[in-house]
């Protein structure tokens, strides 16, 4: 009985994006989903009446423009808008904004160190030339260095070249790229406490490292890889909040014939003679397919949603020791007007940007030392936007919707397990820490969803609540991610592919591990039925 | 705190304006003023064309505030300077000014400017982008004080044939003896100024420099003295016309500094822009000397040349080919304009080896736009001396009308 010819496990958007593609391929594909609703990390839900919130991820840098093309999602109500600047507001009442304008940007820099303004320049130009190494790769399936297959052997060649391309000196800032730590990175370039502070903020996002870890530079760089394409509107938020994404990619999908199922949390995984063959549904219910495709990350794909038994035994222990640590929290806050911050400058474009309170690389240091001894940070590092002030759909006229990303905070806590109270406890950290500047933001509150690694987990499905499905270090990208050789998207079993972010190129809303997955399972959908001919 | 931040006002106007900002604004005719090193100035005052034969036929005012100066310093500022630049310092006596290049170590050019020598240990650096990091960092090592003093001084471009006449007029008793590269301090009205014989536009001319609170009384009594002369102020489009016309380069238009290049590829050596005549292999080491010998070793790869180009259409942003039929591309064209003067259609562009030799013809394509239909021409060229146009008068002391 063969009803479709491909079921996705997981209506993240990654598992979207890969259905969309099979879709326009012409197979036949099913979307099954845990939750009601879909888009993992990708959605927007109202939680508080007449107040939508960007529930998991809030900026949306990443989404590969030509997923974007393809699918057609601005046919399916998918509207990125473009948002300006940045702020940290430093303890003393100063604080350091971020400006589009290059000029404003050079003499904001100035006011706190004349030469850090112009070696900004010199920053920008040595990211940007990391990212442009990069970019090509992403859209990429990475070569697997060990198999002697023509295909691979091409990547290889293809890596290879362009690494050679770079040149010696480039050869070598790029492998000290990819293992040194953002604080030192960031001291090739600055002077100043709160340049420095600024800077380091997104080498650390949704990353279990401190900013003095080795590796914490690459992320840095994950974070800035929106900025290359050169299209306006790459960095903004996703009109109507981060589930316009994955609704969009809903209605693209069933444009092309897809379906999703949601309430449909899928239990096992079957497997007969080494071959997936279909899932079994948690109320028993049994659906079959050639091909299954997984969204979840590697951890709950393999450990969880499969028998060991099915599996390589030491597949099972890399899995056991893939990086998937939780390290980041989430508030949400319905307000019912526009906080004030004394900080900054009014009018000021930089209150619509990311804000931020930590103003020295200790000061985030210390805060992933809390981590580590299980609790989360008593002054942590916070990203927080109010999109609303672009945005006008998401809260009624005049009331604001507040995202607060928020590092660190532990799965596992070193007092025990979490609890609402503990969960209360850390809400109230985060709030006092954005109080101490914005006077009257307690008073503007009029609800607040508080989620720790732990809820992420429970209520996302993302293992530990690791954001990107896994850790970006090195240790655990391109052709090592998510497992050595298993970075192709296929499963240790025939007919079973990952398409998540566990996989290559990794987490945040990109859709490119689903975009290259889909590529992966044509290429062997097509081989295979030359072979039955 | 809460005070400084409510007068924080960069955000709400990026642009600085210059001491003469307040003349500019009540000559310009069209409105076109255009950011320049975080300044806002000048593009257009009347008609680029008026003012490109001001520069040419009279005397021409130009804001030239917002170049870039750095005051440098200390018993180390000459041999830390020449370090720097790929010339010998050692030989910019007092008083004089130095065109100059400077590279990182790979002999990619950072930049390029003029050196003038204020004293024995004192110098100033004048370029037209912001590097103080790249100069913080090659001082390491050498005892020197190097700032910023952009904002301490205006400077202003007096340029043209009958600008010495108007600078005597003026007040600037003996102007008329300083020769080409000589700087010279006056006093007009208690009013200091230092005058160089140095300029942009490959003619006659001088750069004032004065404290920004003379500015304004320094530009009136100038307009004033040159009023019989043909003043008139001019902006950046006429100056270009003639930048290119002497065969002078404009950063980023003709080369990139390598402190922002992304691509690779795009860095560019002071032998590939045909200025190895700025560069002295024999005055000891200086940054880059290494990399630029191995490239003189190893010849070319591209260089920078003026070209020739059949009829009057300029070849802007045009590729460069080596048959009509545009199948091997050799280049392209950086600068290029109708030379008002020489009656002649040219371009700076950088072409691959060996194609960059002098009489070397060879292919542009040129678009036009002919009322909104654009076609597409296959021009010959000729690669040819710089620069297109280079006045006698430029160089005559004292000039003929003084
Ligand atoms: C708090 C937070 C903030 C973030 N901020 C940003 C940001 O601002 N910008 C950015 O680019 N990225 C951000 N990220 C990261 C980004 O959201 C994720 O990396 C990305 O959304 C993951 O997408 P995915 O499709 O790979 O996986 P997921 O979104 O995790 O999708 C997996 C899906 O599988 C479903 N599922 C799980 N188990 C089962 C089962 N047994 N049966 C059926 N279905 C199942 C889940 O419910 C889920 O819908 C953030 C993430 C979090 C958690």
């Amino acid at each position: 009985m063969k009803e479709h010819d491909a079921i996705i496990v997981g209506a993240g958007h990654n598992g979207l994006v890969a259905a969309c593609y099979l879709a326009r391929a012409g197979l036949n594909v099913l979307v099954l989903e845990r939750n009601e609703y879909i888009g993992g990390a990708a959605v927007s839900r109202q939680l508080y009446k007449d107040f939508t919130y960007s529930n998991c991820s809030y900026v949306c840098s990443l989404l590969r423009p030509e997923i974007i093309r393809t699918l057609e999602l601005p046919k399916y109500g998918l509207q990125i808008i473009p948002y300006e600047g940045g702020c940290t507001m430093m303890r003393d009442g100063g604080h350091l904004a971020v400006y589009d304008n290059h000029d404003a940007f050079r003499r904001e820099i100035a006011r706190h160190s004349k030469r850090d303004a112009e070696s900004y320049e010199r920053y920008a130009r040595d990211v940007m030339r990391q990212c442009k190494f990069i970019k090509p790769l992403l859209m990429r399936e990475p070569p697997d260095p060990t198999s002697f297959r023509p295909r691979d052997i091409q990547e290889l060649l293809y890596l290879g070249k362009r690494f050679h391309n770079m040149g010696e000196q480039r050869m070598y800032e790029t492998l000290r790229f990819w293992t040194m730590s953002a604080a030192d990175f960031l001291d090739e370039y600055f002077e100043s406490e709160i340049v420095k502070a600024h800077f380091s903020g997104s080498s650390i996002i949704g990353t279990a490292l401190g900013p003095r870890s080795p590796g914490s530079a690459y992320v840095l760089l994950h974070h800035y890889m929106g900025d290359i394409d050169d299209t306006v509107g790459a960095w903004g938020f996703a009109r109507g909040g981060m589930g316009a994404i994955t609704q969009a990619l809903g209605e693209s999908l069933k444009a092309s014939g897809g379906s999703i199922r949601a309430s449909a949390p899928v239990e096992k995984i079957l497997v007969r003679n080494e071959r997936a063959v279909g899932v079994r549904l948690a109320g028993g219910e049994e659906l079959f397919a050639p091909m299954v495709v997984s969204n979840m990350d590697v951890r709950r794909t393999f450990l969880n949603t499969m028998d060991e038994s099915d599996l390589p035994p030491e597949f099972v222990r890399q899995v056991k020791n893939f990086k998937i640590r939780g390290s980041s929290g989430k508030l949400n806050i319905a307000l019912d007007g526009l906080p004030s911050f004394p900080a900054i400058p009014p009018g000021s474009p930089c209150i619509r940007g990311d804000l931020h309170v930590t103003d020295t690389i200790e000061m985030v240091e210390r805060a992933y030392d809390d981590w580590k001894a299980g609790r989360w940070s008593q002054a942590p590092y916070i990203d927080m936007l109010i999109p609303t002030q672009i945005d006008p759909t998401m809260t009624p006229n005049g009331k604001h919707y507040m995202s607060v990303f928020v590092q660190y905070c532990p799965y596992r806590l070193a007092d025990g397990d979490w609890t609402p109270a503990k969960r209360q406890a850390f809400g109230d950290t985060v709030i006092d820490t954005i109080a101490q500047h914005s006077p009257d933001f307690k008073k503007l509150i009029l609800h607040a969803e508080i989620r720790t690694p732990w809820d992420i987990e429970n209520e996302v499905g993302l293992t530990e609540g690791n954001i990107f499905q896994g850790e970006l270090t090195l240790d655990q990208l391109l052709f090592n991610r998510p497992i050595p050789g298993y970075a192709q998207y296929r499963g240790p079993v025939r007919g079973l592919y990952m398409c998540g972010s566990s996989t290559h190129p990794g987490g945040g809303v990109m859709g490119a591990p689903g975009a290259n997955a889909a590529r992966a399972i044509l290429r062997d959908a097509s081989r295979g039925s030359r072979a039955a001919h | 705190m809460v005070d400084a931040v409510s007068s924080l006002t960069h955000f709400k106007q990026p642009l600085l304006k210059t001491p003469f900002h307040e003349r500019a604004r009540e000559l310009s005719q069209v409105d076109s003023f255009i950011p320049w090193a975080g300044y806002t100035t000048v593009d257009v005052f009347t008609t680029a064309d008026q003012e490109y034969f001001a520069i040419r036929n009279a005397t021409t005012l130009f804001d030239l505030t917002p170049m870039v100066k750095y005051r440098i310093t200390g018993v180390d500022a000459e041999s830390y300077l020449n370090r720097l630049v790929t010339r010998d310092i050692g030989k910019l006596k007092q008083d004089r000014v130095m065109y100059c290049v400077w590279c990182n170590d790979a002999g990619h050019i950072i930049d390029d400017g003029t050196v003038f020598r204020l004293g024995r240990q004192e110098f100033r650096l004048c370029t037209a982008q912001r590097q103080i990091d790249w100069l913080l960092e090659s001082a390491v090592g050498f005892d020197v004080e190097l700032s910023e003093v952009t904002e301490q001084i205006a400077a202003l471009a007096v340029q043209g044939p009958t600008s010495c006449a108007t600078l005597k007029a003026f007040g600037l008793q003996g102007i008329e003896l300083i020769k080409p590269f000589e700087t010279r301090h006056f006093t007009v009205e208690g009013m200091n100024i230092m005058a160089s014989r140095t300029g942009f536009t490959g003619d006659l001319g001088y750069e004032l420099w004065m404290d920004p609170q003379h500015a304004e009384q320094i530009w009136d009594r100038l307009m004033q003295a040159g009023n019989s002369r043909g003043i008139r102020a001019i902006g950046s489009q006429a100056l270009n016309i003639a930048r290119i016309e002497a065969g002078f380069l404009s950063p980023n238009v003709d080369f990139v500094s390598s402190e922002h290049t992304i691509r690779l590829g795009r860095d560019r050596s002071p032998l590939e822009l045909g200025l190895s005549w700025l560069v002295d292999f024999n005055k000891g080491h200086f940054n880059g000397r290494r990399a630029l010998l191995q490239e003189q070793r190893r010849g070319l790869a591209r260089q920078l040349v003026g070209l020739d180009i059949d009829g009057n259409k300029p070849a802007v942003n045009s590729l460069l080919y080596l048959d009509k039929a545009g199948n091997r591309e050799i280049g392209s064209v950086t600068s290029a304009i109708w030379s008002p003067t020489c009656k002649r259609n040219i371009a700076l562009a950088m072409v691959e080896a060996p194609y960059f030799r002098l009489g070397t013809s060879l292919w542009t394509e040129i678009y036009l736009n002919r009322e909104l239909v654009w076609e597409r021409r296959m021009v010959q060229a000729r690669v040819v001396e710089k620069p297109f146009f280079a006045p006698a008068r430029r160089r005559a002391t004292p000039p003929a009308d003084c």
